[in-house]
């Protein structure tokens, strides 16, 4: 079966989409990637999506799902590279991309990503210090 | 209006949605729709193809090169025989989905295109015809 590969990188998982994504493949996608942040405790997702020329609400979905579930599990996403002309379609389309995270470039991203992270971390630590 | 060039593909799986959206572009690109106009008529044939599939039960889809006077346009028809849609004027509102949150309102693929029209019967199945003109 098809598969989009996920690389580790320290505490990361780095996500690069370079096929046209059909429904099923984005499933396996999100299956995958709840599976590796749990077994890998990846505090981070990067999605790059800059080879995607078409961004559908079932696509959109599907990201939307996996920030969603990233976080339930404790880990931040951030979704990286979109077109232009996939932004101006996603808005007119009226999708919202609710609770996606998103940077112009994969440096950017990790910046935010690195920020987002920190931030977890920090306010694990102050509950800690409360309790 | 005159049909320059008809092409019709099936619908009955999600490779054919994907082979569908790979048709539009290439024929978007023929008609040298700039890259923005290319994206939109192919995320609404992406939308209303997986519709088609998911719940018309498979279908068909026709792509024209239309013209119109001067104008030239790309006019795509999807076909299928599924159970149809009772309510239309529900269906085109904004955020309508159906139960289990896969399908768009149509309303979305509406403001992607210039022209959309929609005929469906209960039990006999739904056509929709979108045209994005140069």
């Amino acid at each position: 079966m098809e598969r989009i590969p996920i690389l580790r990188m320290g505490d990361i998982l780095l996500v690069t989409i370079q096929v046209d994504m059909y429904d099923r493949l984005a499933m396996t996608l999100q299956d995958d990637l709840t599976t590796r942040i749990a077994e890998n405790g990846a505090r981070g997702v990067l999605i790059d999506i800059s080879s995607l020329d078409v961004v559908d609400s079932f696509m959109g979905r599907i990201l939307s799902n996996i920030s969603l579930m990233a976080s339930v599990l404790d880990a931040a996403t951030v979704v990286v590279g979109m077109q232009p002309a996939v932004a101006i379609t996603l808005v007119e389309l009226g999708l919202s991309l609710q609770g996606v995270k998103t940077a112009l470039n994969v440096g950017r991203g990790m910046t935010l990503l690195r920020a987002m992270i920190e931030s977890r971390t920090e306010e694990t630590e102050d509950v800690g210090r409360e309790e | 209006m005159s049909v320059e060039k008809s092409e019709t593909l099936a619908i009955h799986s999600e490779q054919d949605v994907i082979s569908v959206r790979q048709a539009v572009k290439a024929w978007a690109i023929q008609l040298s729709f700039s890259l923005v106009d290319q994206t939109k008529i192919v995320t609404a044939a992406s939308e209303l193809g997986r519709n088609a599939f998911k719940f018309g039960g498979g279908g068909s889809v026709k792509l024209e090169i239309v013209s119109e006077g001067i104008r030239k346009g790309l006019r795509i028809t999807f076909e299928d025989h599924g159970p149809g849609i009772p309510d239309i004027e529900q269906a085109m509102q904004d955020g309508f989905t159906t139960g289990n949150g896969m399908g768009l309102g149509l309303s979305g693929v509406k403001r992607l295109v210039n022209d959309f029209k929609i005929v469906s019967r209960v039990n006999e199945g739904t056509t929709i015809t979108i045209t994005r003109w140069k």
